[in-house]
């Protein structure tokens, strides 16, 4: 019963969609109040609605109902609840339902709080966001109904895939669904803009608390995913190039763009026809994205149950959703105003730069994801694109983002001084060039590139706070002075420079990891010893433990460091005996920054236990990368005029109040 | 409907014709050089890095030389896994012809007798193929895909339907 409630709640959510997606926008035509006026309602109406099915779904989840399809084919009634309830998006059609709640969820956002945006930009906007919602309920509905019924229910279900029973990809999809989904907030205030054909400054600044929230849960999404493929997967490898990878990749490299293009939009007014353009983009990579994730058209290592059908279906959604914004954005874009001039050295200067490697970058990643793709659709023959080609070309073309990286807030709008500039970063520079002689000498192994990777990471983590220096006079006021100062700071000061050092961080991280890892593939006899990175590693002997629902067999080892125990580690097998299915479970010590990694291989004939271990410094930096650049979002975020009502002012005094470098 | 020019919260630009121009000019010359940099980039990584993918058949028939970097895709033949040390050797077989491996590693956890498998390497002299990569998939019934389409063009493998995606 409660599963058709859910169902029944999914078919009313459409109608009200449907509604919402041409009623409010009628009304923004014919000049109705009470038209527009709907749309808000509608947004909540969806939101309860959605929610109301998404309930019933989990509920069917945790009492482990097994007359659902989805719950047979998912879940098992041993398994631990946090499963049971990531199970709901664990799979293809419960993920869909999370994906038009967080869509629906993001409507009402905008419904309740932008009490400030003029009615009709409010109207059209809703009812943009509605037509999305519409194309994915009736996806969900027709081709991937979460609540489909059994006439003979079994007693047992099949049990979740054992690799996404696991705390971090448990919460991996939602965090990542924000991300994607938070995109189509950018997408229908662009498409709204084009409709009503005014995009001017308080535009940009309406844009960019949302663009900034999906950035931030993109990020902190693709971190957790790339934890969760090092710890699980049992490789070691924290970035594989893979297609599914790749799919989150793109929209986040846009989307930083649009980040930094939505800045210079709302500041000076120029690069609106790009900014436009970029927010259809990201959001076109995003709907990419879950293409990809869904249709299984490539090969990667994520991809789970998939259907072909499906694909093409996501692909008309695809299609129609980007081939009309486009074509929008086409008869539209040339009648936008163009904004005011710059000076090439100079803070729109070096937005420019950094937008136009990062879409280089992203444009690079998506040649290699799809070109396999592409030449097996012409010719019929089957490629492979590496790491290699990755790394040939996204590399080269993220070096100058990150060189003028810390450069861009120092130089002033309009027109900067490089000089001074460069005198603001003697700081950073010094450190980056110690480091790398340092590094460079004392370091031995590693490619001979390495150390000038740690400098640039040093030297953008550094800079990054060369802002806040420099407008704290630090060293050029007294210190308590420069602390006042500091704390007087807008928040979107700290959280830019926040952002910038963790892209340092990552790329230390990166790079100290993959130079200076020291591996070893060996097979133990039980008392043995291997040494790594300065650990002894000794091999006590197997033994079985009993988990809820798999068996593991444990190999017990001991670390040494000078005699002494260090830790110890217990990689293990783990056999999931509802689908009769190995995993290797990782075991992994942190020592400071740095981590040893043990995994083990299948138990042998001859009582020798195969064993990769690896030590890997600094690796935990990539992570603490990516969440300094996820709260430097947040900080941004708490920043008052973002959120206050400062699109009401005359967007006109704004450009020219803000002629220092200051923000 | 038709733009309201008197909508748009900025008066237009005060002319500045030549400069802006200019200025325009040196914008559209650095999008137009870093575009190159980065097409003339990607294009020499695909010639350089992609890898072709093959089956044992497909190497007898093609002749392809020791050397070649490749992914070799099939099944694994039964009963021909063997370990030294860390060591493994096994044999990859498309039921036509055979291909011996060395691997030196964890092999995946999906690794089976008679399941499909892809691993990626080198192509040695006395017609072995080593193997710095092995991958099988997280599905039970994973018959990697590039795999499956293959063997079922050549008429060798006949999946059933669960074989390969759910």
């Amino acid at each position: 019963m409660i599963a058709e409630i859910g169902h029944y709640a999914l078919v009313l959510a459409l109608a009200l969609a449907i509604l919402q997606s041409v009623l409010p926008i009628w009304g923004a035509r014919v000049r109705d109040a009470a038209l527009m006026g709907l749309a808000s309602p509608l947004a909540f109406g969806q939101l309860a609605l959605i929610a109301v099915s998404f309930a019933a779904l989990t509920h069917a989840y945790v009492t482990s109902d097994f007359s659902l399809v989805n719950v047979v084919e998912n879940s098992h009634s041993a398994k631990p609840l946090i499963y049971k309830i990531s199970g709901v998006w664990g799979n293809h059609e419960g993920s869909l339902l999370l994906w038009v709640l967080i869509l629906a969820l993001f409507s009402a956002l905008v419904a309740g709080f932008g009490r400030n945006l003029p009615e009709r930009l409010k109207a059209d906007v809703l009812g943009v966001q509605a037509t999305i919602s519409v194309a994915f309920l009736l996806f969900v509905l027709i081709t991937s109904n979460p609540f489909a019924r059994l006439d003979q229910p079994p007693l047992e279900g099949q049990d979740l895939n054992p690799l996404l029973q696991d705390p971090g990809l448990a919460i991996h999809p939602p965090l990542l669904y924000v991300g994607y989904v938070g995109f189509s907030m950018a997408f229908s205030f662009a498409v709204a803009a084009l409709i009503e054909g005014k995009v001017d400054a308080a535009w940009a600044r309406w844009v960019r608390p949302w663009t900034l929230t999906a950035w931030l849960f993109l990020t902190l999404g693709i971190a957790m995913g790339s934890y969760w493929a090092y710890y699980e997967l049992g490789w070691g490898g924290f970035w594989f190039w893979d297609p599914v990878e790749n799919a989150s990749l793109m929209p986040w490299l846009s989307g930083t763009a649009l980040l930094h293009s939505a800045v210079v939009m709302e500041k000076r007014e120029a690069l609106k026809v790009w900014t436009v353009l970029l927010a259809l983009l990201t959001f076109a990579l995003s709907l990419l994205g879950t293409f990809i994730v869904r249709s299984g058209v490539l090969t990667s290592v994520h991809a789970f149950a998939v259907d072909p059908a499906r694909g093409v279906a996501i692909l008309i959604i695809l299609v129609v959703f980007v081939g009309g914004s486009l074509a929008l954005y086409a008869l539209r874009a040339p009648s936008l105003k163009q904004g005011g001039v710059f000076a090439p050295v100079s803070r729109e200067g070096a937005l420019v730069l950094n937008n136009l490697f990062l879409t280089a970058a992203c444009a690079a990643v998506f040649v290699g994801t799809l070109y396999p793709l592409a030449l097996e659709a012409v010719t019929g023959e089957k490629i492979s694109v590496g790491p290699p080609f990755f790394n040939n070309t996204f590399g080269p073309l993220m070096l100058p983002v990150m060189l003028v990286m810390p450069f861009a807030p120092l130089l002033a709008w309009k027109r900067g001084d490089a000089t001074r500039a460069l005198n603001g970063l003697l700081g950073a520079i010094v450190v980056a060039v110690v480091a790398t002689a340092l590094v460079a000498g004392f370091v031995r192994g590693g490619p001979t590139l390495a150390p000038l990777g740690v400098g640039l990471a040093l030297f953008a983590i550094v800079g990054a706070f060369a802002e806040i220096a420099e407008r704290a006079k630090l060293f050029r006021a007294s210190p308590a002075e420069s602390v006042r100062r500091a704390r007087g700071l807008p928040s979107s000061a700290w959280g830019g420079a926040l952002a910038h050092a963790g892209m340092g961080v990552t790329l230390l991280g990166v790079v100290a990891a993959t130079a200076w890892e020291s591996e070893s593939v060996t097979a133990l006899k039980q008392g043995q010893t291997v040494q790594i990175a300065g650990y002894d590693i000794s091999y006590d002997g197997m033994i079985q433990r009993q988990g809820p629902n798999f068996r593991s067999t444990v190999a017990k080892l001991t670390v040494r460091k000078d005699g002494t125990v260090a830790t110890r580690l217990e990689p293990s097998r783990r056999l999931y005996t509802a689908r009769q299915m190995d995993l290797t479970e990782s075991s992994i010590a942190t020592f400071g920054l740095s981590q040893l990694y043990a995994s083990v291989g299948e138990a042998r004939g001859d009582g020798a236990a195969a064993l990769r271990i690896t030590y890997k410094p600094l690796v935990t930096l990539i992570w603490f990368g990516s969440i300094f650049m996820a709260l430097g979002g947040c900080l941004s975020l708490a920043d008052r005029r973002l959120r206050v009502g400062a699109p009401r002012k005359s967007a006109r005094a704004l450009p020219a109040a803000h002629p220092a470098p200051a923000e | 409907m038709t733009i309201d020019a008197s909508q748009t919260a900025f008066p237009s630009p005060r002319r500045r014709g030549a400069s802006r121009k200019r200025r325009r000019l040196a914008l559209f010359g650095l999008v137009g050089i870093v575009l190159a940099a980065a097409t003339a980039l990607v294009l020499t990584a695909l010639d350089d890095t992609i890898v072709f993918f093959r089956t044992p058949s497909e190497i007898a028939q093609r002749g392809e030389t020791p050397g070649t970097r490749l992914r070799l895709g099939g099944l694994v033949k039964a009963g021909s896994i063997s370990h030294d040390g860390p060591d493994v050797r096994f044999t990859v077989t498309d039921n036509a012809r055979d291909m011996p491996v060395t691997y030196s590693g964890l092999l995946p956890d999906l690794f089976r007798e008679g399941q499909g498998v892809v691993s990626e390497g080198v192509l040695q002299d006395d017609g072995t193929f080593k193997a710095d990569t092995v991958l099988a998939k997280h599905d039970e019934n994973y018959m990697p895909k590039d795999v499956a389409d293959r063997m079922k063009a050549q008429g060798l493998w006949k999946g059933d339907e669960a074989g390969g995606a759910k």
